[in-house]
């Protein structure tokens, strides 16, 4: 099928962006990559009025450190961060997330802050910023705010934003020296819809017990961060038994819901399975000094 | 900043494909899939499933490998796009002719995606294992060949790119 008619607006500034968003609200839609709005215009699932093309603001497309951080414009191309040296060195963690995102020609237009904006359940991004406590900064024309992800993700595909507010940025703190990271999914073809994946990373004290752990599963109504996972694991050590019980905390209260594709049950198993073989990863990584292995 | 108060207004777009600029009147919700077969008249892109998944849109966009199904025309306005009819123009391409010497073809509908998706790959002169060839096709889908066939033609493309 084909889209629907819509008006389009291809602005030049973040703040026409915001100008225009603060006049259509509700009728308007965030055009960005295009890679999850595109389809469901095809289908004629959404039919917005008005679509606000973000990609020609070259200020929405940048990667930079800032105070250490690392700080994603939210219409970045995700190949662009698939390749920025930047986060491989600091936030490895993200460059293997996106490595489970679709194929390598959804990625070349496909958005960072297009897939949290989307916060679709399966989604790799909106997980992998829960894990790394990333803040989004947003923007419209009454002002700006910055939300931590734990509050900007509400429901399936329902975040924080108002219907007149852009997210601008995505900001990802410094890791300690040394946190050993991992992203681990499972679906039944490369590039399918995840069915279930956890993003883990460890950091370990001088006397080798767990100092930080932060796991995080995707596939429910929000990523699910588990506070059990690091009850089970902070100021222990990581041996396999504590790791298993870490997984299995992990899923405690976890609720994806089931489809075609696979019951709840049977997902929240590969849940404890990827969130398992997530922190084991991630273990290693931290025993080597958080390098890739 | 132009802005279309009307959902019908339609707006001119510039797009070069296969080095030949191509200009017309569109409205927005024209993909760029049918603005190549439509208005350029390239009909070698082919529109499986329209959401992305089956990969036969495949061009290449400043040299990337996009879905032209997933993009607005409007979008590519200003840009340069390759498509399969670039391939080959002084004889079949080593891809074409690796294809067709390891049946990597049987009804051609997704073989323009996967020329469009590989080619860069064999520009590069790219080493690649068999699981990596394997990956690198995840993006499109085959429902004749058993894909087989494609896989050893794109490992026979690549020998030929280092000899």
């Amino acid at each position: 099928m084909k889209p629907a008619p819509f008006a389009y607006d291809a602005p030049r500034e973040t703040a026409q962006v915001v100008e225009l968003l603060a006049k259509y609200g509700d009728d308007a839609k965030v055009l960005a990559g295009g890679q999850s709005l595109i389809p469901l215009l095809n289908f004629r699932l959404a039919r917005p009025d008005r679509l606000i093309d973000v990609t020609r603001v070259p200020a929405l497309s940048n990667i930079e450190p800032r105070d250490g951080s690392l700080v994603i414009a939210a219409a970045t191309r995700q190949a662009t961060l698939e390749r920025s040296a930047l986060t491989a060195q600091g936030w490895p963690l993200l460059i293997e997330a996106l490595r489970y995102v679709a194929h390598s020609q959804i990625r070349a237009l496909g958005t960072v802050g297009g897939s949290v904006a989307h916060a679709d359940p399966a989604a790799e991004l909106p997980a992998a910023f829960m894990t790394l406590d990333a803040r989004f900064h947003l923007r419209c024309a009454r002002g700006a705010r910055t939300v931590p992800a734990a509050e900007f993700f509400v429901s399936y595909f329902t975040t924080a934003l108002e219907p007149d507010e852009l997210l601008e940025e995505i900001e990802v703190p410094p890791l300690p020296g040394g946190t050993g990271y991992a992203f681990v999914e499972f679906a039944r073809r490369h590039g399918d819809f995840a069915l279930g994946g956890a993003a883990a990373l460890i950091t370990l004290d001088a006397r080798g017990m767990c100092r930080h752990i932060s796991l995080t599963l995707l596939g429910a109504e929000t990523p699910w961060r588990s506070p059990q996972t690091e009850q089970v694991l902070v100021g222990n050590p990581p041996d396999e038994q504590n790791l298993v019980e870490a997984a299995h905390a992990a899923v405690q209260g976890f609720e994806p819901s089931g489809d075609i594709h696979g019951s709840t049950e049977y997902r929240i198993g590969l849940a404890e399975t990827m969130a398992l073989r997530a922190l084991r990863r991630a273990l290693d990584r931290a025993h080597t000094g958080g390098r890739p292995t | 900043m132009s802005t279309v108060d009307l959902a019908s207004s339609t707006r001119r777009v510039r797009i070069e494909i296969n080095e030949r600029a191509v200009e017309a009147e569109v409205e927005p919700r024209l993909l760029l899939a049918d603005f190549i077969r439509e208005r350029a008249g390239l009909r070698g892109t082919h529109l499986g499933c329209e959401h992305g998944v089956c990969g036969a849109c495949t061009v290449q966009l400043d040299g990337e490998p996009v879905r032209s199904c997933l993009m607005l025309a409007v979008q590519a306005d200003g840009r340069s796009v390759r498509t399969v009819e670039s391939l080959g123009r002084g004889g079949l391409h080593p891809l074409q002719r690796a294809f067709i010497e390891c049946h990597g073809v049987q009804c051609g509908f997704c073989t323009p995606g996967i020329l469009m998706s590989i080619e860069p790959l064999v520009q590069e002169g790219r080493t690649l294992t068999r699981e990596e060839i394997r990956h690198a096709l995840s993006g499109n889908l085959c429902r004749c060949t058993g894909y087989q066939g494609i896989i050893a033609a794109v490992e026979l493309a690549l020998s030929w790119a280092h000899t």
